[in-house]
C-alpha cells in the first residue's frame, strides 16, 4: 500500500503544478525557456552558499535564483544578444554551483538530491513551504494577470493602458525566483524548467484562451506527479526524472488533440 | 491650451546613438496630427517617448493626467503558443462586458469575428479588431503607429476613412505615424516631418511645399509614393514653415 512518503510526496508534487501551470505558460508564451534555465541552475549555487553559511536551502536558493533572474530581466531589456547572454548565464551559473558545492564536503555526496530532486525525502515542514510558496506566486500572477497578459503581447499596448511592461515583467521575475527556490527540493535544478515548459506545451494543444491554458498546465501537471510517482513505484525509478518523462508522454498524447478556429 | 501630449527640447538616446534630439511637439483636444519620416527616422521611439516608455535622455514629456489613450501599434505579433480570442483580447487589459465588445466590432466593420482566434485572422481584420480595443478605452486620444502596415491600397483607404468617422463620432484626438503620405496628409491638421529632429511642420500644404520635406521624399508625383533614396547633407536655403531651423550635419542614404 502507498506509505505516507509517497503521500507527502503526491501532496508536494502537486502543491507545485499550481505554481508551474501559469507560471510555464508565460515561460512559453513570452518564450523564456532559457530564463528559466539560467534561474533554475543559478540555484545550485544558491544551495551550495546555504550549505556554506548554514542558512537555510530555501532562503539560499531563493536569493541566488532571483539576483540572476534580474540580472536577466535587465540585460534582455537592454537590448543585447539574448540568446548568447543567456546561454552563458545558465551554463556558467550551473558551473560554479557545481565548483562551489564541491567545496562543501556535505554537499558532495547529496548532490544528485538538488540536481535531479529527491520528491520521496519531502518533510511535513518542505510541504509547508511548498504550498505557500506555489501560493504565493499563484497570488501575484492573479493580481498582475490582465497587466501580464496584455504586456505578453505587446509592450505598447501595455503601457499606453496604464501598465508599465517593466513592473509586469519584475512580478514574473519574482515569481520565477519563488518558484525555483520551493521546487528544487522536488525536482531539483536541472528539471524545474522541464516542469515549467513540459505540462504548457501539452495544454496549449487544447486551449482556446489563455485561463484554460493555465489551468490545463496544472491538470497535466498533476497528471504527470502522480503517473511518475507511480512509475518510480512500480518500476523503481528516480522520482523526479519520471515525473518530467510522465508529462512528456502526456505532451506527446496531448499531439493529436490540436484545435484550430 | 488643453494639450493632451506634449514634448519640449525631447531628446532619446539608444545606448551611443541619439535617436531624436530637441523635439518640440504638443497635441490639443479634438487635433489630427501626423509625424512622417523615412524609416529610422525615430517615428516609432517618439510614439513610445510619448507614452512613457522610452526615457528621456534631454527635455521632458509631459501627459495630461489620467490620459486615456487608444493606441494601435504597427504590427503585433501574437505566439501561436499563446491562445487568444477576439472577445478576451478586447478585454485586455480593462475587461468590458460582452455588449461593449460586441458594439465595438460592429463599429469598425467586423462583428462576428469575437470568437475567432486572434492568430487566424487577416491583416485587415487584425487592424480593425485592434482598432475597437483602442475604442473600448473611450480614448481622449488615438495614436496609429503605421497602422496599415501590411493593408493593401483600398484597405488603407477604408481604414482612414474608418479613423476619420471615429474621430468626428468621438472627438477623440489622433496622433499618426506613417509614410502613406498621400493618403494621411489630406485629412490631418498638421503634419510634422521627422528625421531625428522635427524637419518642418505645419499644414499638410505647408509641409508638402516645404523644401525639407522634398529633400526627404523627393517630388512626389499625385498619390505615389516617393522612394528617398538621396544624400542627405543638403543645406536649406529658403525659409519653410512656422519651424525654421533644419540643419542637416549628418549624411546617409536611405533605400
Amino acid at each position: 500500500m502507498f506509505d505516507d512518503f509517497l503521500i507527502r510526496a503526491a501532496l508536494a508534487g502537486i502543491g507545485l503544478t499550481f505554481a508551474t501551470g501559469p507560471l510555464g505558460s508565460f515561460v512559453v508564451w513570452r518564450r523564456m525557456a532559457y530564463f528559466g534555465d539560467a534561474t533554475a541552475h543559478a540555484a545550485i549555487l544558491g544551495v551550495a552558499l546555504s550549505f556554506a553559511f548554514g542558512t537555510s536551502v530555501y532562503l539560499g536558493t531563493l536569493g541566488v535564483a532571483l539576483a540572476m533572474a534580474l540580472t536577466v530581466a535587465r540585460l534582455s531589456g537592454r537590448g543585447h544578444a539574448m540568446d548568447t547572454v543567456l546561454g552563458v548565464l545558465a551554463h556558467s551559473a550551473l558551473a560554479f554551483g557545481l565548483v562551489a558545492a564541491s567545496f562543501q564536503s556535505g554537499l558532495r555526496v547529496g548532490l544528485s538530491a538538488w540536481l535531479f530532486g529527491d520528491i520521496l525525502a519531502v518533510s511535513q515542514a518542505d510541504l509547508v513551504v511548498v504550498w505557500a510558496g506555489a501560493a504565493a506566486v499563484v497570488a501575484l500572477l492573479a493580481w498582475r494577470w490582465q497587466g501580464l497578459l496584455t504586456a505578453t503581447i505587446n509592450d505598447e499596448l501595455a503601457m499606453a493602458s496604464g501598465h508599465d511592461p517593466r513592473r509586469e515583467q519584475l512580478a514574473l521575475t519574482i515569481a520565477l525566483a519563488l518558484t525555483v527556490a520551493v521546487a528544487i527540493k522536488i525536482v531539483g535544478a536541472l528539471l524545474i524548467a522541464a516542469l515549467l515548459i513540459v505540462p504548457a506545451a501539452a495544454a496549449r494543444q487544447f486551449s482556446r484562451s489563455p485561463e484554460g491554458m493555465a489551468a490545463g498546465a496544472t491538470g497535466v501537471g498533476i497528471l504527470a506527479v502522480l503517473l511518475g510517482l507511480w512509475g518510480s513505484f512500480r518500476f523503481d525509478t528516480p522520482a523526479g526524472p519520471s515525473v518530467v518523462a510522465a508529462a512528456t508522454v502526456l505532451f506527446v498524447l496531448s499531439l493529436p488533440l490540436r484545435r484550430r478556429g | 491650451m488643453s494639450d493632451l501630449i506634449s514634448a519640449q527640447g525631447l531628446s532619446v538616446r539608444h545606448g551611443d546613438t541619439e535617436v531624436l534630439h530637441d523635439i518640440d511637439f504638443a497635441i490639443s483636444t479634438g487635433e489630427i496630427v501626423t509625424v512622417v519620416g523615412p524609416n529610422g527616422s525615430g517615428k516609432s521611439t517618439l510614439v513610445r517617448a510619448l507614452i512613457g516608455l522610452e526615457p528621456a535622455a534631454r527635455g521632458k514629456v509631459h501627459r495630461k493626467p489620467k490620459l486615456r489613450i487608444g493606441y494601435v501599434p504597427q504590427k503585433l505579433h501574437v505566439d501561436a503558443s499563446l491562445p487568444l480570442s477576439v472577445r478576451r483580447f478586447l478585454s485586455l487589459p480593462r475587461r468590458v462586458s460582452d455588449a461593449q465588445a460586441q458594439a465595438a466590432l460592429e463599429r469598425t466593420g467586423v462583428s462576428g469575428l469575437g470568437a475567432r482566434q486572434i492568430a487566424r485572422l487577416s491583416g485587415g481584420q487584425f487592424q480593425r479588431v485592434l482598432l475597437a480595443r483602442a475604442l473600448l478605452s473611450e480614448p481622449d486620444i488615438l495614436i496609429l503607429d503605421e497602422a496599415t502596415q501590411g493593408l493593401d491600397q483600398p484597405g488603407t483607404a477604408a481604414f482612414y476613412k474608418l479613423i476619420e468617422e471615429v474621430r468626428a463620432e468621438t472627438g477623440a484626438s489622433v496622433l499618426m505615424v506613417s509614410h502613406d503620405l498621400h493618403v494621411v496628409m489630406s485629412a490631418s491638421d498638421r503634419v510634422i516631418c521627422l528625421n531625428g529632429h522635427v524637419c518642418c511642420q505645419g499644414t499638410p500644404k505647408v509641409v508638402a511645399e516645404a523644401p525639407e520635406y522634398r529633400a526627404l521624399f523627393g517630388m512626389g508625383t499625385q498619390g505615389a509614393f516617393a522612394l528617398y533614396q538621396h544624400d542627405h547633407d543638403h543645406v536649406h536655403g529658403t525659409e519653410p514653415s512656422d519651424h525654421a531651423t533644419c540643419s542637416h550635419e549628418h549624411s546617409h542614404s536611405h533605400v
